[in-house]
């Protein structure tokens, strides 16, 4: 659906993507939503603000991926009993979303059936919500021990594994409660919000030019994209034009990091389905990789290199070239290494047809990033809504219609080939000139988003700024929020032992969407 | 198989040597004592708590088992449970959410047992620092014996912390 279809007015907001914001009615709130989701469309994040000392309430916002706009929805709330309408019977995806803005804000999702805590795990009380602006976020509070009422499953032979929330692995932290017979799992319910560390109040009083640190940890394998959506949201609300070359960069850093996300999955892919050899092949790889990184960029990982105004690094010609090289030499050795995994019996025995999430399944749940792709659903903000310089660079995207393990790996694999393509492509034609101007002041209350096609799925960041300037608040939404209920969908029916291979092949956030 | 075994004899050995130890990361009033030592010697067990990390500092662990840090051949491995541990390898701020499972971790790491506190949040609770959420540095909720900043520390820093913990002073001089 077009912004202009949408049952409200919704003005274009300035920036680098196509965004438009709206204040709905709560009528308009329910009406938006049904059109939107009648259309196809998806719910992207949902989250609230405290604007009660604006003389506002309290404002829920949702962003949808309209047609020809990100439209952000906000209906403002009163000051007590905050409720808005339930979205979740319009997009199920919106379930674990409104549980958390209960538990940061206390404004309530009125006509939801699942009203259980989602990040209040018993850390602090349920009548404190840290993100009203009246809550001293440094208070710290007894740790209280919540049973949480996990959904049960019945019948002769049907028993429960509880796994997490530390795992057996080098891995994040999270519970997930199998209910299972024999082998078979039949029910898969997952409990998320052990790294909850408040992100967003942390936000809260910072100065926008600084903000980008924190965001670039809001989940550490997708630092690039959260930096450059924070920084995307600050310049939409400074009006800040940043540099050519800075925007070339940043898709640099951008297909860096997805290269190196990617490499690190197919290794591990691998070992999961028992083939060492991929895991000791792939992570030598991204090793040399995230080495050019540190000696190019200065940080392996390539935190705080995009920075609101542009970016902080600005390497020379020699160095580029250098990327450029490794980009061949890589997808030489990556060549080689997929006809070994396309090759090897064992390994596509294990792949093949395990943890299957079909299109319809994952149009109706939302499904996002590589994860829909590999479900057949040609979904990249860099096609779809490209920013500079993908408008220039006629990204190809890569694309499954199995939606099996399978078919997430070559997904990778294709985008791995083309993020290579997409490197030589940005070094070839990187302009010249400032790669970083200093961010403008904000004006009072101003509000920006930002949107980017990280590796796992689509990145939002969304601020407001305060009368000084400073971050009043800072949303940052990762495409996890989406991509954990498919994860439940995913396994059932397939045996215990392939759940680390299904769960690898999403290979979803904790931190990201525990904030 | 064919392929596979080229590439294998292609690839060769990549391993480097080992970083020296770092006496400053040295938790004050350090607990090792030279019977640890004596019992673990260079073969240790590991178990990694991820206790509110934002993951970078877990890609730079993972980064340990590939071929240039060859974890393994140093002795070194990750385990799947803290009852099999000699060591527990910490990571983040301690979220709240967390604080109860690391010290049930910590617990079930039997005695002697070593803690190694990695990158800036878990040295001093980092950028996320102390809140209603996070419990702020490791040190906070179990005793640490090294703590090594970074954000995240590069994968060798990280073995130099590993290896600074169980190379106690006393047995190196």
């Amino acid at each position: 659906m077009r912004i202009a279809e949408a049952p409200l007015a919704l003005r274009p907001l300035p920036g680098a993507i196509a965004a438009a914001l709206g204040t709905a009615s709560q009528g308009q709130w329910s009406a938006a939503a049904q059109a939107f989701a009648r259309a196809g469309d998806r719910l992207v994040a949902l989250w609230g603000s405290d604007r009660r000392d604006l003389g506002e309430g309290f404002v829920v916002h949702a962003a949808y991926a309209a047609a020809d706009a990100l439209a952000c929805v906000r209906l403002p709330l009163a000051d007590d009993a905050p409720e808005y309408p339930d979205l979740s019977k319009h997009f199920p995806a919106a379930t674990r979303m409104q549980r958390a803005v209960f538990d940061l804000l206390g404004v309530r999702a009125d006509g939801a059936d699942d009203e259980r805590p989602w990040l209040r795990h018993g850390a602090w009380p349920q009548d404190f919500f840290p993100l009203r602006r009246d809550s001293d976020g440094a208070r710290s509070f007894e740790i209280a021990q919540e049973r949480y009422p996990f959904v049960t499953v019945a019948g002769d032979g049907v028993h429960e594994i509880p796994v997490g929330p530390i795992h057996a692995g080098i891995i994040e932290p999270g519970h997930f409660r199998f209910s299972i017979v024999g082998e078979k799992v039949l029910r898969l319910e997952q409990r998320l919000g052990y790294v909850h560390k408040g992100i967003e109040k942390r936000f809260e009083g910072m100065p926008l030019a600084e903000g980008h640190r924190l965001a670039g940890r809001v989940s550490g394998d997708s630092t690039v994209a959260y930096a450059w959506a924070y920084a995307m949201a600050a310049e939409a609300a400074t009006g800040c034009a940043v540099p050519e070359r800075a925007l070339w960069l940043r898709a640099l850093l951008l297909e860096r990091e997805r290269v190196a996300n990617h490499l690190g999955d197919l290794g591990a892919l691998g070992n999961d389905a028992a083939l060492a050899f991929g895991l000791a092949q792939f992570s030598r790889l991204r090793e040399q990789w995230l080495r050019a990184n540190g000696e190019v960029f200065g940080h392996r990982l390539m935190m705080d290199r995009i920075v609101p105004g542009g970016v902080a690094v600005d390497p020379d010609a020699a160095a580029l070239a250098r990327l450029r090289r490794q980009c061949e030499e890589v997808e030489r050795e990556v060549r080689v290494l997929r006809s070994i995994y396309d090759e090897h019996a064992g390994l596509q025995d294990r792949f093949q047809t395990t943890g299957i999430v079909t299109r319809e399944l994952a149009l109706q749940l939302g499904l996002c990033g590589l994860a829909a792709r590999a479900s057949g659903i040609a979904r990249d903000l860099r096609v779809d809504r490209p920013c500079a310089p993908y408008d220039r660079l006629d990204v190809a995207v890569a694309q499954s219609t199995t939606g099996d393990v399978a078919a997430r790996v070559a997904v990778r694999f294709d985008e791995v080939f083309e993020s290579l393509r997409l490197i030589a492509a940005i070094v070839d034609r990187m302009p010249a000139g400032a790669a970083r101007l200093e961010l403008p002041r904000a004006g009072h209350d101003s509000f920006g988003l930002g949107w980017i096609e990280g590796w796992r799925g689509d990145v939002l960041v969304a601020l407001e700024t305060d009368a000084q300037g400073r971050l009043r608040r800072c949303h940052c939404h990762d495409p996890s929020w989406q991509n954990w209920p498919l994860l439940e969908h995913a396994v059932i029916g397939n045996i215990v032992p392939d759940f680390p291979l299904i769960n690898k092949s999403f290979n979803l956030s904790y931190s990201g969407q525990d904030l | 198989m064919l392929f596979l075994t080229k590439q294998v004899l292609k690839t060769g050995i990549c391993t480097e040597p080992a970083p020296a130890v770092n006496d400053h990361w040295r938790a004050e009033g350090e607990r090792i004592q030279g019977e640890i030592l004596r019992l673990l010697g260079r073969a240790l067990a590991i178990r990694q708590v991820d206790a509110g990390s934002c993951n970078g500092c877990e890609l730079e662990i993972h980064a340990l088992n590939n071929p240039y840090y060859n974890l393994e051949g140093r002795g070194i491995k990750f385990v799947a449970s803290p009852r099999h541990a000699d060591m527990l390898l910490v990571t983040g701020p301690v979220a709240r959410n967390m604080k109860i499972a690391l010290q049930r971790a910590y617990e079930a790491t039997p005695e002697p047992k070593l803690v190694v506190a990695v990158g800036d949040c878990g040295c001093t609770g980092g950028i996320f620092g102390e809140s209603y959420a996070s419990c702020g540095r490791v040190a906070n909720v179990v005793p640490v014996d090294v703590a090594v900043p970074g954000c995240p520390p590069p994968p060798l820093e990280i073995l130099r912390g590993i290896l600074t913990a169980v190379q106690g002073p006393k047995q190196r001089t």
